[in-house]
């Protein structure tokens, strides 16, 4: 059982509010067309990244998934940096060039992921790395949904992290779904902690919807990891509510499947385990719940205000230092000072 | 030690010169920038206990340790996953690939992470990633193969392919201290048959982007690179002899960024261009810089741009299959005569 003081608990359940909330914002914005690509929702699942997140110190390093909204708010992620990179607008994290968690920042300790799945977590496993190579007891997290634990890539990041004895916590998040297929199958496996075996590591399943229960199996693993005890796999059982994307209805669902997973709902699970336990009290929460409303209108009215960026930003930065270089392809000649090759400009 | 500094402090000032080797100036680079930078260091396959396939790393691990000498398992992609996070931290890994063929499993995160990742956030990857290139050691179709056309058409990637010792010392040297992702070809058939007298006592360091006169000429330019600097050098000797013809040998060094303005001058000049290289033909290099010589040079051209390459086939086994395969002298002989006559 956790060990979290009071305020502690009500910053849990801030973060799981904040991130429902903040996607809520998101998919209204999709619907009014102020979000360039797709929308990827984390509903029903929000515990296990925020949970999870809770575990780290401020010098640990994170890696999301697309869906893990919740642990980037928990990294001190602002909300409207968030909505800034799916808007697209100047001055987002990625300045325009790339959507979604694909981000990374140092100083928060995020490292961004990209679309082949699995990927950061090899790359996670290099920050690992070089925190062992310094002799620093920092540690690393990073996340795999059921499907793209199947990568090429993330078998081989989790036997690297494994062989090499790194500090990573991965976050099997088991959320029954990839994009449209079922987990059954993308792996052959019953429990899906059985994965654990193939690479030796020490491996635990725990209620993805129950955010203490994520925090505690998080907690415990990134304690491991920071004696030098090397990588964990936690398989968070939980469940997409949602579709892929805003694009997908989600029609191979059954609905019944909906209907019982619902009743697990792992914000409303630890709303009532707050006011059953006695930790908060109704009006406590009706505060944090109206701060995180005034957030996020301020965060929406700040992103809208923002604006798209400049079509020469196109050209800068895909190498050190050439912010203000002209490729080949925007030239119209080479040489101006051979007349052969002057043309009209 | 400057020339400067030794003067004044009265000492010898001639340069001390070693037989080194191609394979031995790899070495030498790699060896030095451990030696005084402690964020280098190497990951790979077989590349500690065993001292690399080719030895290239023999003897690094009792020197630098295993915490900087890394044996990985075979595991291509988190190779280099693992050098672009740990990059990210302010280390410089040099990624060995024990075949540079053996850089298809990690295709994916050199294109797409390793290259992409400064330009979409930001945070850049200093890192290189090098391994035996090239034909003529009848390897077979996985052991033998040029692959710089794979990464040709994406942006954010350097590409270095030395041909002689210094240049391979030099180069490496550069690429370590590059803040981007660099490529690193060495060609594994001039290991050993490579060898120059290079200086103990001065730092080599060529800087990437620079192409290299490789034989001053005014009737023909031969753009190539790599081991074919060899071949198209013997080629230019006998023409000179039997011909009198001389053909100026560009030897480019870096691939990306490509020297155009050195291929373009030179072709200015000559106004006949061969270009000359050992990857297959389809979509190689040589389309790009006839490309760019259209577009650059057309007026200045005598002769139609010609290429010789290696067959668009996957590279043989068997000596004479493999032989036939990879561009000889002779063909770039009978090349540069159809285009002195042209």
């Amino acid at each position: 059982m956790a060990s979290l003081t009071r305020e502690e608990l009500r910053d849990l359940y801030r973060h799981l509010l904040l991130t429902r909330g903040l996607e809520e914002r998101l998919e209204r914005l999709f619907k009014q067309g102020q979000i360039v690509g797709g929308l990827y929702r984390s509903l029903g699942q929000e515990a296990t990244a925020v949970g999870s997140a809770f575990a780290l110190g401020d010098d640990d390093w994170l890696a999301p998934s697309i869906r893990d909204m919740g642990a980037l708010l928990v990294r001190g992620l602002h909300p409207r940096e968030m909505l800034l990179q799916y808007m697209a607008r100047e001055g987002s994290l990625c300045g325009g060039k790339d959507n979604t968690t694909h981000f990374t920042i140092p100083e928060l300790g995020l490292l961004g992921p990209i679309s082949p799945l699995g990927t950061q977590l090899c790359v996670l496993n290099g920050v690992a790395l070089a925190f062992r190579l310094r002799g620093e007891p920092r540690v690393c997290m990073t996340y795999l949904g059921d499907g793209a634990s199947r990568t090429g890539a993330s078998h081989e990041g989790l036997n690297f992290a494994a062989v090499q004895r790194l500090p990573v916590i991965v976050i099997l998040e088991h959320n029954r779904w990839a994009f449209a297929t079922r987990s059954e199958r993308e792996a052959a496996v019953e429990d899906w902690v059985d994965v654990a075996a193939a690479y030796g590591v020490p491996a635990a399943s725990v209620d993805g919807n129950d955010v203490l229960a994520v925090y505690d199996a998080a907690r415990e693993a990134v304690e491991r990891a920071r004696r030098g005890e090397g990588m964990t796999l936690i398989v968070a059982e939980t469940y997409r509510m949602i579709g892929h994307a805003q694009h997908d209805p989600q029609h191979y669902v059954p609905k019944e499947e909906l209907l019982e997973w619902r009743g697990r709902d792992p914000l409303a699970r630890f709303q009532s385990y707050l006011l059953e336990s006695g930790f908060e009290s109704r009006a406590a929460l009706a505060v944090v719940k109206e701060g995180v409303r005034t957030l996020l209108d301020t965060a929406v009215d700040d992103a809208l205000a923002a604006l798209m960026p400049e079509p020469e930003e196109a050209l800068a930065g895909t190498f050190a230092g050439d912010a203000a270089a002209v490729p080949w392809t925007r030239r119209t000649h080479v040489y101006p000072d051979l007349a052969h090759s002057a043309m009209p400009s | 030690m400057t020339i400067e500094s030794r003067e004044a402090s009265g000492q010898d000032t001639r340069s001390h010169f070693k037989e080194t080797t191609y394979l031995e100036a790899i070495r030498e680079a790699m060896w030095e920038e451990m030696k005084t930078d402690p964020a280098v260091f190497i990951m790979g396959e077989d590349v500690g206990a065993y001292g690399g396939a080719f030895k290239v790393t023999e003897g690094f691990l009792d020197e630098f340790g295993s915490s900087r000498v890394i044996d990985t398992p075979i595991s291509e992609a988190a190779i280099v996953g693992a050098a672009i996070g740990v990059a990210h931290m302010g280390f410089k890994p040099i990624v060995e690939m024990q075949f540079i063929d053996f850089i298809a499993p990690a295709f994916d995160m050199i294109v797409n992470f390793a290259a992409k990742v400064r330009y979409r956030t930001g945070v850049g990857a200093s890192l290189v990633i090098r391994g035996p290139c090239g034909g003529g050691a009848h390897s077979g179709p996985f052991h033998s193969q040029n692959v710089e056309s794979y990464f040709a058409n994406v942006a954010g990637l350097k590409m270095v392919a030395p041909a002689t010792a210094r240049d391979a010392k030099g180069l490496l040297r550069a690429a370590i201290r590059d803040p981007d992702p660099v490529l690193y070809f060495e060609h594994k058939f001039l290991y050993r048959r490579v060898k120059e007298m290079l200086p103990t006592d001065e730092e080599i360091l060529v800087p990437l982007g620079v192409a290299r006169t490789h034989r001053t000429g005014s009737d023909l330019t031969v753009v190539t690179y790599g081991a074919m600097v060899h071949k198209a050098a013997d080629a230019a000797e006998r023409i000179a002899e039997e011909d009198g013809a001389q053909i100026e040998i560009l030897d480019l060094r870096t691939l990306r960024p490509l020297d155009s303005e050195a291929i373009i001058q030179s072709v200015r000049r000559t106004g006949r261009v061969l270009i000359v290289h050992e990857a297959p033909r389809f979509g190689g290099f040589a389309g790009e810089i006839t490309a760019q010589l259209c577009e650059e040079a057309f007026e200045f051209l005598d002769a139609p741009i010609r290429r010789v390459t290696a067959l668009d086939t996957p590279i043989p086994y068997s000596p004479p299959l493999e032989d036939y395969y990879l561009p000889q002298t002779d063909d770039i002989v009978k090349a540069s005569r159809w285009l002195l006559a042209y």
